[in-house]
């Protein structure tokens, strides 16, 4: 295998594992399956460690699944998994179904483990655990009783573990917290995945090398359960995007399309393209200037990119290092979740030794062979999609040009003019309360007392007497931001109104939000005769952001250090470049 | 003998994690603490491996110590 994605055999990982330090993330998984797991938790608990877990690991009894999953005083719930997997192996289900001896019962074999999956799943969440459950797909391996035609024969094994799978899929797409990982396509390509002697000595169902494999995937799922994804590629273009050097080919002789070994570039480009309708960020990296290395996107019919599908696109004649580093502070994400592809392996040796964190596959030398392998290498792993991830785009083409007018100007007052920015600030309408709730629910840094709230709370908020409460919403030149502040002040007395909650968005900070907040809230709380607002810090380990936030609005201390008191008898409106709109 | 108890030496404190196993061919898997049932297994495997040969399931049942095992690793490097 490659550097950069090697997969270890058993052995290996155990090596690797040992030699792991520091690691700090806790991860609690149990594992439950109808064969001896032993080896696969063993390479599981190691995957994850080398990944930099520190895993702790249940293993329920050897096949011994639903019993444990039924008892609600089993170990596994004492146990609190935070991920359960189920593991079944097709061998064992081979032995049941045998025994069924009508041919009807045989029909309906899928419809029954379906149901036994069901409730499975109906236990674990009646026994009070809300681990996610990763649950196998079902080894498609026939029989060979009735060879092709399998798909005619409703009571065939084979045709069963067909519809067992599908049935596996209809049922995860509606169940929360519950993923199919599909074995199937692991095994493909696999090497003696099997090892028949020892399954007949040991029932061991695959043979460790194949648990180590299995298990290098499974621990790259659950990574990106606890967040750690791939947001952003990265393109080279001269003979990664398309063949040949536009500099020096020209548009007409690059190949991309039909134009010489232009389909392998094409596929890539396609893969690219589907990647930025998921959500994930495409950026260009390229030695060549500028106008030259856009003109094929803007003028070459046979591209399948667009300069509208890229955010960031630069091309210089800086180091790559350098201008990745530029990228990485646009879009404001860690290196780790960053792709690089570059055919030049001097240009992937340098960023490597600068970016570490960044991910840079080897690609192979023949182009052919450039999807084929980053397929294999499965780098987007992800565990969430919605329909507004395929907005990211233009969000971050915007923050790009943003970025860009700030290096041509040379004061934030000048900045911020520039901007254009307008804002809207209204107490809370019912089209915003799942927006509004999420805020509560998400945002850590701008939070100043970290309040969690229900939609059904910030609907009682929306309707009390007792309460202002304030959405945010701003857009400038370059685009809209939306909803990204959220304010609520309850009354405390005939006099005071006090700040229970007070949230922004870290995207845009530094652009006086806060100003043109507190000016509109400074003149409804005078317009109810009221002149003292009231505030409190509450520290956590990642709102630092706000603590002076109340300082600077010019609120004085109070009695203790974290509480603060705005008299607004002498409050003089504070400066932005906000228009209210 | 000598040569063949000397990689099965190497191997076996690799695998097992135990730089004070010492392999004679009357060793039996009690006498090695972590020589159990599990790691019997993993041992099979990497033995395979290191020789480039595939035991049959009924050989492995047979083997009463150290000293068969080289013995079948043999058979299969003759034959």
């Amino acid at each position: 295998m490659n550097k950069m994605n090697p997969i270890f055999s058993f052995r290996e990982l155990q090596k690797k594992a040992k030699n792991t330090t520091g690691n700090v993330t806790d991860i609690r998984v149990a594992v439950l399956g109808n064969h001896t797991t032993s080896f696969f938790i063993k390479a599981l608990e190691n995957q994850l460690k080398v990944a930099g877990f520190n895993p702790s690991m249940y293993e329920s009894d050897y096949d011994q699944i639903d019993i444990t999953l039924i008892d609600r005083e089993s170990e596994l719930y004492k146990f609190n998994p935070e991920i359960i997997v189920v593991f079944e192996s097709v061998l064992k289900l081979k032995d049941k179904f045998y025994s069924i001896k009508d041919t009807e019962s045989q029909s309906d074999f899928h419809k029954t483990e379906k149901d036994i999956i069901q409730n499975r799943v109906s236990n674990i969440r009646a026994n009070g655990s809300d681990a996610k459950i990763v649950y196998f797909s079902y080894e498609l391996i026939d029989d060979e009783l009735y060879g092709n035609l399998f798909s005619k024969i409703p009571h065939s094994f084979y045709n069963n573990l067909w519809q067992l799978n599908n049935e596996l899929i209809t049922f995860s797409r509606n169940e929360p917290d519950f993923y199919v990982f599909d074995i199937n396509k692991y095994l493909k390509g696999t090497e003696n995945y099997r090892d028949y002697t020892a399954l007949i000595n040991s029932d061991l169902h695959y043979s460790i090398d194949t648990f180590a494999k299995i298990s290098h995937f499974l621990a790259q799922f659950f990574n990106a359960f606890k967040g750690h994804f791939k947001k952003c590629l990265i393109l080279d273009l001269d003979n990664t995007t398309w063949g040949g050097i536009i500099g020096d080919d020209g548009l007409e002789n690059i190949q991309v399309g039909s134009l010489g070994i232009g389909k392998a570039f094409t596929k890539l480009q396609k893969w690219a393209k589907e990647l930025k309708e998921r959500g994930v960020i495409l950026a260009i990296c390229s030695k060549n200037t500028e106008e030259v290395a856009k003109e094929p996107f803007e003028k070459h019919n046979e591209m399948v990119l667009r300069l509208d599908d890229i955010s960031i696109f630069v091309a210089n004649w800086k180091n790559k290092a350098d201008n990745i580093r530029y990228i990485q502070e646009v879009l404001n994400i860690g290196f780790d979740s960053m792709v690089f592809l570059d055919d030049n392996p001097a240009e992937r040796d340098i960023v490597r030794q600068s970016l570490p964190a960044i991910t840079v596959p080897e690609l192979p030398k023949d182009p052919a062979y450039y999807m084929p392998y980053i397929e294999s290498l499965n780098l987007f792993e992800t565990v969430s999609y919605s329909e507004n991830d395929k907005d990211r785009t233009s969000q971050y083409q915007q923050e790009a040009k943003r970025k860009k007018l700030i290096s041509s100007v040379t004061n934030m007052d000048d900045y911020l003019k520039s901007l254009e920015m307008k804002g809207n600030i209204s107490p809370f309408n019912s089209d915003d309360v799942s927006r509004v709730a999420q805020l509560t629910q998400r945002s850590n840094q701008f939070n100043l007392r970290t309040q969690r709230y229900t939609e059904k709370d910030i609907t009682e908020f929306m309707n009390s007497e007792n309460h202002l409460t304030y959405t945010v919403k701003l857009k400038d030149k370059f685009g809209d931001y939306g909803l990204i502040s959220v304010i609520i002040l309850e009354k405390k007395n005939d006099n005071t109104y006090f700040i229970d909650t007070w949230i922004m968005s870290c995207r845009v900070l530094k652009r006086d939000v806060e100003h043109f907040a507190l000016n509109k809230i400074v003149e409804d709380v005078k317009n109810k005769d009221i002149n003292i607002i009231t505030g409190e810090y509450l520290p956590t380990p990642k709102n630092k952001l706000v603590e002076d936030l109340l300082k600077k609005l010019t609120f004085e201390n109070d009695t203790n250090e974290n509480t603060y008191i705005l008299d607004l008898t002498n409050y003089k409106s504070r400066k932005n470049y906000i228009e209210n709109e | 003998m000598s040569n063949y108890i000397t990689e099965f030496e190497t191997l076996f404190r690799d695998v097992l994690e135990n730089e004070d196993i010492v392999l004679t061919p009357e060793t039996i898997a009690s006498d090695i603490e972590e020589w159990d049932s599990i790691n019997h297994i993993y041992l099979v495997v990497e033995i395979e491996k290191h020789f480039g040969i595939k035991f049959s399931s009924s050989e492995i049942l047979q083997w009463q110590n150290v000293g068969e095992m080289i013995d079948s690793v043999k058979a299969h490097k003759e034959n």
